[in-house]
C-alpha cells in the first residue's frame, strides 16, 4: 500500500537527458559495418587455405590493419550498445541491471583491446 | 526479471458454457474472459453462444447483448458505440480494437475476447488505465506558450502548419498501441509506449506551441522515448488507422536533428 499518486509514480525520477548518442551511434555503426563487414568477409574468404606466411602478408598491409582495427573497434561497439538494450529491456533489478551492463561493456572492451594487440602483434612482429 | 510466465493466480481455468438458444438459425459462438476480484478463483473462460440473427453487427453489439441477455455480471467500457471515445478496446482473437467499430463477420469461427494484454486487469475485460493515463498527462497534453494570444483573434494557424496535425489528432487513446507492444509490457512503468508518444508529438508539431525543446528535454530518456524499437505492433494494431511507430520516428529525429543538427 502507498500514498504516491499516479502522476509522480508515471514521472518517475525525470528524464535521464541521454538515449539520443546511444540512439544515433547505434545506427551510425550499423552502417559503417556494412561495407567493413563485406570487406572483412571477402578477405577472410580468399584467405580460406592461405599459409600462415600470407595471412601476415595481407594483416602487415597498412590499410588492411586499419580496416581490420575498423571493423573489430565498429562490432565490439555495435554489439555492446545492442546487448545493453537487450539487458535493459530484460532485467528489471536495477543493481542486477547496472552491474551486468557494466560487466558486459567491460568484457567487450576487454576482448577489443585483446583483438587489437593481436593484429598489432601480428603486423609488427609476424 | 521480465515474467514470461503467468503467476499462478492469472493461469486461465475452464469457465461457464451458457446453454445455446432455442431455435437460433446463425449461431456464433463467443469466449470471455472473466475475472471477478471478490472472489479467490483464478481467471476463467466463459462460452457463450449468440443467434447472428437477432444481433446487431459489431462485435459490441454481441457483448452488449451478453450482458443484457445472457449474463449481466460481465463488466466492460462501452460509451460512444462508433469508434470516438476510445473505452470498449478489447483484444478479440489476438488482436486489440475498438469492438464498436469491428464486425463480427471479420471473425471466422469462435470469436475470443480478452481485456488489453498486459495491464491490471480490475473485473472481467476492464483494464486498470491508471498509468496509461497518468502518463499522458506527464507529457502535457496542452498547449504551452510565452507568447500573450493575439488580442483580437484566436492563435493562427496556417493550412499546411494544420495538416502537420493529421494522423495525429485522431487518436482517442484507447490504449490498443500501447498495449500490443512488447516493450510496453516489459517496461511500462518507465517506457511512455506508443499511444502517449503520439500524443507528445502532436505537441511537438503543432506550430502554435512554443514549448517544443523543453518538452524533448523530457523525453529524452532511454526508456521514456527509446524503449520503442521500431517493432510495429502499435501501427498493426490501431483501430482508427493512425501510425504511432511514425510518430515517434518523428520524435527521434527532432532529437537528432536538435543534437547532431
Amino acid at each position: 500500500m502507498d500514498y504516491q499518486t499516479p502522476l509522480a509514480k508515471a514521472k518517475g525520477l525525470g528524464s535521464a537527458k541521454a538515449g539520443t548518442g546511444h540512439f544515433w551511434m547505434q545506427r551510425i555503426t550499423a552502417i559503417t559495418l556494412i561495407p567493413l563487414s563485406l570487406w572483412m568477409v571477402s578477405y577472410t574468404q580468399q584467405l580460406l587455405g592461405a599459409s600462415h606466411q600470407d595471412m601476415i602478408l595481407w594483416l602487415s598491409g597498412p590499410l588492411d590493419t586499419t580496416l581490420a582495427i575498423a571493423w573489430i573497434v565498429a562490432a565490439f561497439y555495435h554489439a555492446a550498445l545492442g546487448l545493453q538494450v537487450v539487458i535493459e529491456d530484460y532485467v528489471h533489478t536495477e543493481w542486477m541491471k547496472i552491474s551486468s551492463i557494466w560487466l558486459m561493456k567491460l568484457t567487450f572492451l576487454f576482448f577489443a583491446i585483446a583483438a587489437i594487440v593481436a593484429i598489432f602483434r601480428i603486423s609488427m612482429i609476424g | 526479471m521480465v515474467e514470461f510466465a503467468l503467476p499462478k493466480n492469472s493461469k486461465l481455468q475452464k469457465g461457464k458454457e451458457f446453454p445455446i438458444p432455442k431455435n437460433a438459425k446463425n449461431l456464433k459462438r463467443i469466449e470471455v474472459y472473466r475475472w471477478d476480484p471478490d472472489t479467490e478463483e483464478n481467471p476463467r473462460i466463459d462460452v457463450f453462444h449468440i443467434d447472428l440473427n437477432d444481433c446487431g453487427p459489431k462485435v459490441l453489439d454481441a457483448v452488449l447483448k451478453i450482458k443484457n441477455e445472457i449474463d449481466t455480471t460481465l463488466a466492460f467500457r462501452r460509451s460512444c458505440r462508433e469508434g470516438v471515445c476510445g473505452s470498449c478496446a478489447m483484444n478479440v482473437n489476438g488482436k486489440n480494437t475498438l469492438v464498436c467499430t469491428k464486425a463480427i463477420s471479420d471473425y471466422k469461427g469462435t470469436i475470443k475476447i480478452f481485456p488489453l494484454p498486459h495491464m491490471d486487469v480490475v473485473k472481467d475485460l476492464v483494464a486498470d488505465m491508471t498509468n496509461f493515463f497518468a502518463q499522458y498527462a506527464s507529457i502535457k497534453p496542452w498547449i504551452e506558450t510565452q507568447t500573450p494570444a493575439p488580442a483580437d483573434s484566436e492563435r493562427l494557424q496556417s493550412i499546411d502548419e494544420r495538416k502537420k496535425l493529421d494522423g495525429l489528432y485522431e487518436c482517442v487513446l484507447c490504449a490498443c498501441c500501447s498495449t500490443s507492444c512488447p516493450s510496453y509490457w516489459w517496461n511500462s512503468d518507465k517506457y511512455l509506449g506508443p499511444a502517449v508518444l503520439l500524443q507528445a508529438s502532436r505537441w511537438l508539431e503543432d506550430s502554435r506551441d512554443e514549448n517544443a525543446g523543453e518538452r524533448l528535454d523530457e523525453l529524452e530518456d532511454p526508456y521514456k522515448l527509446y524503449r520503442c524499437h521500431t517493432i510495429m505492433s502499435c501501427t498493426d494494431t490501431c483501430p482508427k488507422g493512425l501510425n504511432p511507430a511514425k510518430a515517434i520516428a518523428d520524435i527521434k529525429r527532432l532529437m537528432a536533428i536538435r543534437q547532431e543538427g
